[in-house]
């Protein structure tokens, strides 16, 4: 059965790439545009996998990830954060808010599928 | 149609554009708006996001300057003015300038950016040195690839992955992990579950687990670090390169040893327990130092190890043919011969001094002079050795060329090509063998059609082979043509004069006729061989490299040749022996034994020169006699037992002095027919002893025998 993956950008480009990148991979692919509509899809079906950015209106990435962790059902599910910063500050914040691993933009498709795998098994 | 991406994050850029135009606007008016801040923060940041995405890096890195202003403003370390909604402004209008160059292919407008970039820094506070550094980053680094750093040698890393109780509650799945480090290369992962407690105090949402992975691999130890770079804060990682997969390793480490490196025990605990005498591994767990999984990871390293240092040394005796080598003259190596023969010498008088000082400090000195001077002459001989092999190679056409000549089909075979022999050797050797082969061509191969009429295969075999026998090398050559027939041979030798009629002759003697001066067998010269010069003097050539030849034959089946050459010319192993005060030489290899000769020995033979040795009779030379010393022997001479060309002959002598090594000189073109010495060379006390030629006095003993048997008819 093909995993399922909640992807979450404010910018479509981006959102369209991961989308293509994931579909063309076997993945089942769902959109959300902002924090918020990311934890509505996540309340109607489980992903196996969540795929955020970080700066978004309305409700942020990192708030979002926290969101998820707090609830039973996303507890062990991977989480990745695309960012445009890697430094140690940013990976302590994202670890705390619990937050599988990260991507920093830009990246090629072969490098998400990569990190998909890697958290994905 | 064909980027499709970059063509959503054209229609998102402009969208973001006028988003971002409305905005700064706004927070012209109200300055202190934190939330139009953000949204300017945002836009800028997907665009600068999604622009180095998807190729358009102009766009991105201005981007990312105007960007860097408003996460100061953000927070607070920056406030708004009109000039700076003024700058952003011509800010916006200038990506939106460098969008539309893309879009039409046009020349970006570098410059305009530059300056624009300069008027917003001065808007920041002085550049903390910190700040300025990351920035720096961002803009240079390239993006961080899982980089795979391929080197040829295969290297073995002890990865210790000891993950924190909680790393689960992050999402992150361990069994990902070790199947992406098992991609890495050979992997072999030990779980440790010391830390599990009992069933009622486990939190299933913990890991409680540890594992110890072995993995060989040709990544580097960033490509391994890179596998858990999403867990290295929630866990500890140690990993260490435990075989660098190059040479000069010891041998494999010891479990002990291994232990300590992972810092599991100290020495003093390996040491404490060492002092009972189980097996280390059950020893320490018994302890209670180290636990039944680490002693099991640690014998699994163990094994590991030991397997990778065994394929490497199988790999590596592969590879022994292509090792580096040093073209050096050969003149050099002569002369580092010659050197070290003199030494030689010089060591054997220091020896003698000393032994005669009765000095302890001289003698201990002698003593290691020696064991070095051994070593050197050893090891400089051997840089002259050569595998015989090149030779082999050359008569490969030699047969060949012969076998067209002659109309015949011969299949050439080698055996032993890489035995080594010494440069000089090999090259006193060529002419002989060649003589050798083109009689086995000529004389022994049958035509192809007389062969089969035989019942034998149409195709004759010449082997040509090599093997070392002690400090000799025997070289053999072989065919399986017509052989020799002994009542042929005898005819011939009668015919030429060289047996007499009554000479009574046994087999092994009648094919050693073919090797006397002007024998030849073959009714019609042809013009490859039998020209009567052949046998005498391959034979002659042999003997000056102080070897012996023989020739053995079955009529029919074939002709074997054997030769056995010493190794190296220069210095030999010898044994010193005197007669009546005067040193002589005996090669070390043909010698079996010492037994005593006593005047009641020799009543007891009834004057035939046989010595019971063991039960056995050998006959012997009494070398007083046969080189004419006058004088009376001691009452207890000493018979020299040797074997030469499967025989044994006993040489009579006066001492024993002992072994010696013999740098052998030759006599000079005064003495060059002098047959039963080979050689002289000059003593520690300068004096000088006579090599004996072994074969000759063999030969010439056999002569003597039969006069003696003449006279007693």
């Amino acid at each position: 059965m093909a995993k399922t993956v909640l992807a979450v950008d404010d910018s479509r480009s981006i959102l369209q790439m991961v989308s293509f990148t994931l579909k063309g991979a076997g993945y089942t692919v769902v959109e959300a545009t902002n924090g918020q509509e990311g934890l509505a899809q996540a309340q109607k079906q489980k992903f196996d996998l969540v795929i955020t950015d970080l700066n978004m209106p309305i409700m942020d990435g990192l708030t979002m990830v926290q969101k998820l962790r707090a609830s039973p059902s996303y507890k062990f599910t991977p989480i990745l954060m695309l960012s445009t910063e890697a430094g140690a500050d940013f990976k302590a914040k994202g670890k705390a808010a619990g937050l599988t691993g990260w991507l920093v933009k830009p990246f090629e498709p072969q490098k998400l599928l990569g990190v998909v795998k890697k958290v994905l098994g | 149609m064909a980027d499709l991406p970059q063509q959503a994050f054209r229609e998102e850029a402009y969208e973001l554009l006028a988003e971002l135009e409305t905005a700064l606007l706004e927070l012209e008016e109200c300055p202190d708006d934190m939330e139009v801040v953000g949204q300017i923060f945002r836009a800028m940041h997907t665009i600068k996001g999604s622009g180095a995405m998807f190729g358009f890096n102009d766009i991105s890195s201005f981007t990312h300057e105007v960007e860097t202003v408003y996460d100061l403003v953000r927070n607070g370390q920056v406030h708004v003015n009109k000039a700076l909604v003024e700058i952003s402004l011509q800010a916006r209008d200038h990506i939106q300038n460098l969008l539309d160059a893309c879009c039409n292919g046009a020349e970006a407008d570098l410059a305009t950016g530059t300056e624009l970039i300069a008027k917003l820094q001065q808007f920041m506070p002085p550049p903390e040195p910190q700040l300025q550094a990351d920035t720096q980053l961002q803009a240079d680094t390239p993006p961080k690839t899982v980089a795979t750093t391929e080197s040829h040698e295969l290297k073995t890393y002890r990865i210790m992955f000891k993950p924190h109780p909680h790393i689960l509650q992050n999402g992150t799945k361990i069994s990902a992990l070790l199947e992406e480090l098992a991609d890495l290369g050979t992997c072999r992962s030990i779980a440790q579950m010391t830390r599990l407690p009992s069933f009622e105090e486990l939190d299933p949402e913990l890991c409680y687990v540890s594992w110890n992975v072995l993995l060989t691999s040709t990544c580097d130890e960033d490509a391994i670090r890179d596998v858990f770079i999403f867990v290295e804060d929630d866990a500890d990682l140690n990993i260490h390169l435990i075989d660098t997969g190059e040479e000069g390793e010891e041998e494999g480490q010891r479990l002990g040893d291994i232990l300590i490196g992972r810092g599991e025990v100290t020495q003093n605990d390996i040491d404490r327990v060492l002092a009972k005498s189980k097996r280390i591994g059950e020893m320490l767990v018994d302890a209670g130092l180290v636990d039944q999984d680490q002693i099991e990871a640690a014998l699994q390293e163990q094994t590991v190890i030991r397997e990778i240092q065994e394929q490497r040394r199988s790999k590596k005796a592969e590879k022994m043919p292509v090792s580096s080598s040093l073209r050096v003259p050969a003149e050099r190596l002569d002369e580092l011969v010659n050197l070290v023969g003199e030494m030689v010498t010089v060591q054997s008088r220091l020896s003698q001094v000393a032994a005669l000082r009765h000095d302890a400090d001289l003698y201990s000195i002698a003593e290691e002079v020696e064991r070095l001077t051994e070593e050197l002459r050893d090891s400089t001989l051997n840089i002259r050795m050569l595998p015989i092999g090149s030779t082999f190679s050359k008569f490969k056409r030699l047969v060949r060329d012969i076998a067209s000549n002659l109309c015949k089909e011969v299949d050439f075979v080698t055996a032993g090509a890489e035995t080594e022999l010494d440069k000089t050797v090999i090259e006193q050797l060529n002419d002989p063998l060649v003589h050798i082969m083109r009689n086995c061509m000529d004389h022994g191969i049958e035509m192809p059609d007389v062969r089969e009429a035989q019942g034998k295969p149409r195709l004759g075999t010449v082997f040509l082979g090599a093997e070392h026998a002690g400090d000799s090398v025997i070289i053999e050559i072989r065919d399986d043509g017509k052989g020799l027939s002994t009542a042929k041979l005898r005819e011939k030798a009668l015919a030429k004069g060289i047996i007499n009629a009554e000479d009574s002759l046994n087999e092994r003697e009648c094919y050693q006729l073919i090797f006397a001066p002007g024998f030849s067998t073959v009714e019609q010269v042809s013009g490859l061989s039998g020209r009567g010069v052949g046998m005498d003097v391959v034979k002659r050539a042999i003997a000056a490299l102080r070897g012996s030849i023989e020739l053995h034959s079955t009529e029919g089946a074939g002709t074997t040749v054997r030769m056995q050459i010493p190794l190296t010319l220069a210095i030999i192993e010898s044994l010193r022996v005197t007669i009546a005060g005067a040193s002589f030489i005996i090669p070390l290899t043909a010698v079996e034994e010492c037994v005593e000769l006593t005047y009641a020995d020799i009543e007891e033979a009834h004057g035939r020169h046989l010595a019971k040795v063991r039960g056995s009779l050998v006959p012997y030379i009494p070398l007083r006699k046969a080189f004419g010393v006058s004088g009376a022997a001691p009452p207890v001479q000493q018979i020299v037992i040797t074997r030469t060309g499967g025989r044994r002959l006993g040489f009579v002598v006066d001492h024993v002095i002992g072994e010696h090594q013999t740098v052998i000189k030759p006599l000079g073109p005064l003495y060059k027919n002098l047959r039963t010495i080979s050689g002289g060379t000059i003593l520690g006390d300068g004096s000088i002893a006579l090599i004996l030629d072994l074969a000759q006095l063999m030969h010439q003993a056999d002569t003597l025998e039969k006069q003696v048997e003449i006279e007693h008819e």
